[in-house]
């Protein structure tokens, strides 16, 4: 279904990635968000508190980031496309909630504007330094889906993107932005209204009397119900049935939980988003997402000029992995080069898609602002040699 | 002559449960059931349509609760049953949404919650059952605990002073505040029904044994000892200062309804502040169409 225009700003903007995931989501649908001021994502929400009442919906500031987490979740069970927003330390906080809207299928996206940690560590300084959190943060087995948007037109491009993920899989969503991304600003087209593509909730059409909560018609994918509209269906996060009831035996834990994982992995390749480019004949590749790709684009025309051949890969999902893409690289190039805003997460995927068959190259960086790009040139020389 | 009409007594709160979901986990002597009994109770007399009424609960023995109600009943994370109703009556104002948990759940782990809710006067009603330990884990201290009392992680005797609940809860804002025991049966199930006509954040404790952890490691009999303690040491005193009310371990426990007050709950506040900010700029909650919905107002193709 197309965007409802009372949520889209159409036009021409000059804004920065806060404000535009803010108008990503209003133009995504969602109409409910939970947040506790946190640096440098707080924007998102103070335009969502003020751009909220005049589109209908609501925005409210819970007493912490725990609260924030399942009170978005309540709203999707109420019937809202909801979200909350982050960073580090409160996105901490969040991960038993990321693990409860896996378990219990409940579709939304949390904002991870990322800064330096461990710990407080850099409150106004980027990182990308949650990478494997997002993947792996709570505990158990689950799959969710990450976006890294690198600027200020992806951060609302993507988060319709996002919400849609989160509509089409029922999946906690994971949209990894940095403090660089989250306060840059450029300009922004927001296209009207019948030109952005939104996925309305996977509600069931069955009866009462039919429906059954958990239940999967083959696309693993189950239907949902709302609250107040007579199902009175049961929603846990213990390990359940079709029925959505407790039922605490090894085959129901191995029955729902690979088909949680499952739902996502067998999506990975249809869904897999990255920007490649002159990869073909490279004998190096730049594998980059988020604010770091665009300080590797820079290392990269500088190495051309030099007359390297290089190839660019940006993951604009993260999550799932798109080892596919790699595994297929690393047959016909010599290295893979990987900077980063941490000091080596998504380098680790990397080398196990690869598996040997490429090198690979980490330009790693502890956060508080981006890399130099003499920094990677000089890892794409290295690479080469 | 007389004709048998109805053979088969039904017990009137049947419909109200996931027959299907019995026998449920709670042990002999415990009053957790009794307490589905007294809100099945309330509801039949209250007439409320069930289908406008959501279950929240934390994790919990009371936490099970959400799972035996044929309700849309939510088994949320340790703690957050509160902030997860929020979202739920947020998004959807039309719901009547009840959280119904413990002592731990909702005074230890979730206790911000707790007095935020009751500060916001979010119209929720909080069923708290007040067993005054954890049960689910094994007997370990709560913030409940009486003073002396032995438990699995106070082999030596609690020393920490205890919450009051009842004054907490009003201190932070609530506009309805009782306490029963498992005992009152009556008194509860017009409790809550009278919550149910409050609109704002309404806290019932609910007094409830737990033979199995809290009785036995103190010596104090099982589920019929406790029923006749409850029956002697209770007093009702209605509106009784809830700083006087608070437990020890076998003295006397006032019962009653102590708050009955009006203030405007969080979404009047809210329709105020916006419609005092923005005028008609403002896109009120609709009775009829909601807010968007997500799905596009409705299931049907021709809305999308």
């Amino acid at each position: 279904m197309k965007a409802d225009p009372r949520g889209v700003l159409t036009g021409t903007h000059f804004m920065d990635g806060d404000h535009a995931c803010c108008e990503g989501a209003l133009a995504a649908g969602a109409r409910f968000a939970a947040g506790y001021p946190i640096t440098p994502s707080t924007e998102v929400v103070e335009r969502f508190a003020a751009r909220v009442p005049v589109v209908g919906g609501s925005f409210i500031q819970m007493e912490d980031e725990l609260a924030a987490s399942i009170a978005l979740q309540g709203a999707v069970w109420g019937g809202a496309k909801s979200f909350t927003v982050t960073s580090g330390p409160g996105f901490s906080l969040m991960m038993e909630h990321i693990g409860y809207a896996a378990m219990t299928e409940t579709p939304c996206v949390f904002v991870d504007v990322q800064r330096g940690g461990p710990s407080t560590g850099l409150p106004t300084l980027p990182a990308q330094g949650d990478m494997m959190q997002a993947r792996w943060g709570s505990h158990g087995d689950y799959e969710i889906i990450a976006l890294c948007p690198n600027s200020p037109q992806e951060c609302f491009d993507l988060t319709v993107k996002a919400f849609n993920f989160a509509e089409e899989f029922r999946v906690p969503v994971m949209f990894m932005m940095d403090e660089v991304v989250g306060h840059m600003t450029e300009k922004v087209v927001i296209p009207p209204a019948d030109q952005i593509e939104v996925v309305p909730r996977k509600h069931t059409r069955k009866t009462v009397e039919e429906y059954l909560p958990y239940a999967t018609n083959g696309d693993m994918v189950p239907e949902m119900a709302h609250a107040g509209e007579g199902y009175k269906f049961h929603v846990t996060g213990l390990t359940h049935d079709e029925r959505g009831y407790p039922n605490m035996t090894p085959q129901t834990q191995q029955k729902l939980v690979t088909r949680l994982q499952n739902k996502i992995r067998s999506a990975a390749d249809r869904i897999a988003m990255f920007e490649e480019e002159a990869t073909e004949n490279a004998d190096v590749i730049v594998v980059s997402y988020g604010i770091t790709s665009r300080v590797a684009q820079r290392a990269i025309d500088m190495a051309r000029e030099r007359g390297l051949k290089v190839g660019k890969l940006r993951l604009i999902m993260a999550w799932p992995f798109p080892e596919t893409k790699i595994r297929e690289l690393a047959g016909r190039t010599k290295a893979f080069v990987v900077p980063e805003l941490n000091l080596g997460q998504m380098v680790r995927e990397v080398e196990r898609a690869a598996a040997g068959r490429a090198k690979t190259i980490l330009v790693p960086h502890a956060g508080g602002s981006v890399h130099h790009p003499e920094e990677i040139l000089a890892a794409i020389q290295e690479a080469v040699r | 002559m007389t004709t048998l009409v109805n053979p088969t007594p039904i017990n009137p709160v049947e419909p109200f449960l996931r027959s299907d979901r019995m026998p449920h986990i709670w042990c002999p002597g415990c009053g957790i059931g009794t307490t589905v009994n007294c809100f099945a109770q309330a509801l039949i007399e209250s007439k409320i349509d069930l289908k406008t009424l959501a279950l929240v609960s934390g994790i919990g023995c009371t936490g099970r609760v959400a799972g035996y109600v044929k309700l849309d009943s939510f088994h949320t994370t340790h703690g957050r049953a509160i902030p997860f109703a929020t979202g739920l009556k947020l998004a959807n104002p039309k719901l009547n949404v009840v959280v119904y948990s413990g002592d731990g759940d909702l005074s230890a782990i979730g206790c911000n919650h707790l007095i935020h809710a009751a500060r916001r006067n979010i119209d929720l009603k909080v069923i708290c059952v007040n067993n005054l330990i954890y049960a689910m884990t094994g007997g370990q201290t709560a913030p409940t605990t009486p003073g002396h009392a032995i438990t699995s992680t106070s082999p030596y005797g609690t020393f920490e002073p205890a919450f009051n609940l009842p004054h907490l809860v009003e201190a932070a804002g609530a506009v309805y505040v009782a306490r029963w025991t498992t005992y009152h049966v009556r008194q509860l199930a017009r409790s809550i029904g009278e919550a149910f006509k409050k609109k704002g954040f309404s806290f019932i404790e609910v007094i409830s044994p737990c033979p199995t952890l809290y009785q036995r490691r103190n010596k104090l009999g099982d589920g019929l000892d406790t029923m006749k303690y409850y029956k002697e040491k209770s007093k009702t005193k209605h509106g009784a200062p809830t700083s006087e009310i608070g437990l020890t371990m076998q003295g006397e426990i006032i019962v009653g309804k102590f708050v009955d007050r009006d203030r405007p709950d969080y979404s009047a506040l809210l329709k105020a502040q916006m419609h005092e900010s923005l005028g008609e700029r403002y896109v009120d909650y609709d009775e009829e169409q909601g807010y968007v919905c997500a799905d596009g107002g409705c299931a049907e193709d021709s809305c999308h």
